[in-house]
């Protein structure tokens, strides 16, 4: 067969409607350009042979069939699409985390990694929550946002948190958690209450309302 | 003396706590019958209200048996009715409760903080009260 064009073909035969094109079928012979082809090949048309196959290798009967007829599996070419983040979730907001061992912690939000999940901080000074992914279901989004923009989290993806020890933490960890914190802690002392607001759990107390509360 | 203070009359400012009109500031243009009022305010259309719906106020304003539009808004304005409204301490406490609910989280943080700091400080005064008193 011959290779297939990146582009589909263009009709060179415009529709004057549905069924009917501009062209008669000679018209159409001599814009096709085949009677230049003809004379270039001395008046026949080209014909490629089909090319002589290896002969293939010859396949023994399989040594056993199965009783009954054996069913395959539908073929599934489903591609999970990437997590959408909520609108009320940008760089900087701060969190409120809603599972896990820092239950009830307030925290900033950094990024969003490959696979959905959200990068946070803490900052761990603050409210010893370390560099950490979370999932956005576990995770309630207040209105409130931090200035992130001293903070480099290029290089934070889902690699970077595959454990090799799983009992100590390499110390390259540790310096990139205090890079990302000195900025953020800056910005943080500068808005009045923010790093005590930081600090505190967050917990349901008598007569709030979880549905009528504004985060 | 008597055991009512506040009148159903034409002119009686009353506040809406039920329906979809729920906190709004309106006047009783006239009465139909025993249980309802055609009330009116400057940004609705007049309507019948149940009086279960109303709870009056102390604010009353001078004016005719329905009058038009107009005729209503201009002695409300000269009454100052809003303003009596939002300084009369019902209406500056619903004026506080609708803020609180509006605050986010970091807002009812700051709130906590600030309770505590007053009260601190009252606390702080009465023991020098009391030591003035001992003394």
């Amino acid at each position: 067969m011959a290779a297939k064009r990146k582009t589909p073909m263009k009709t060179r035969n415009p529709d004057l409607i549905r069924g009917v094109g501009k062209y008669s079928r000679s018209k159409m012979y001599h814009k096709r350009g085949l009677w230049a082809i003809k004379a270039k090949n001395g008046g026949v048309f080209p014909r490629h042979d089909a090319k002589p196959k290896p002969p293939a290798a010859a396949e023994k009967p399989p040594k056993f069939y199965p009783a009954e007829d054996v069913k395959k599996p539908l073929l599934n070419k489903r591609k999970p699409k990437p997590t959408k983040l909520r609108a009320s979730i940008t760089p900087g907001t701060v969190l409120i985390l809603l599972a896990g061992r820092f239950m009830g912690k307030r925290v900033v939000f950094l990024k969003q990694l490959t696979s959905g999940l959200l990068l946070v901080t803490g900052p761990f000074k603050i409210n010893g929550v370390p560099l950490r992914r979370v999932n956005q279901s576990y995770v309630i989004a207040t209105s409130t946002k931090v200035d992130i923009s001293g903070v480099n989290v290029e290089k934070f993806d889902d690699k970077y948190f595959s454990k090799e020890d799983k009992k100590k933490l390499p110390e390259d960890k540790k310096e990139d958690q205090k890079a990302v914190d000195a900025s953020l802690i800056k910005s943080i002392e500068g808005v009045p209450d923010l790093k005590a607001y930081l600090a505190a759990r967050f917990s349901l107390k008598s007569g709030m309302k979880p549905h009528e509360l504004v985060f | 003396m008597y055991p009512f203070k506040r009148y159903v009359e034409i002119g009686r400012v009353a506040l809406v706590n039920y329906g979809k009109d729920y906190g709004k500031l309106v006047v009783i243009v006239d009465v139909v019958d025993q249980n309802r009022a055609l009330v009116d305010a400057p940004d609705m259309v007049r309507s019948q209200m149940n009086f279960k719906r109303l709870t009056l106020t102390d604010i009353k304003i001078d004016i005719n048996r329905v009058p038009k539009k107009k005729t209503l808004i201009d002695p409300m304005e000269k009454a100052c009715v809003k303003n009596k409204w939002e300084n009369s301490s019902w209406g500056r406490k619903l004026i506080v409760q609708k803020r609180q609910a509006s605050l986010n989280d970091f807002g009812r943080f700051k709130l906590m903080l600030a309770k505590i700091k007053k009260a601190g400080m009252v606390r702080q005064e009465l023991a020098k009260l009391k030591k003035e008193i001992a003394a």
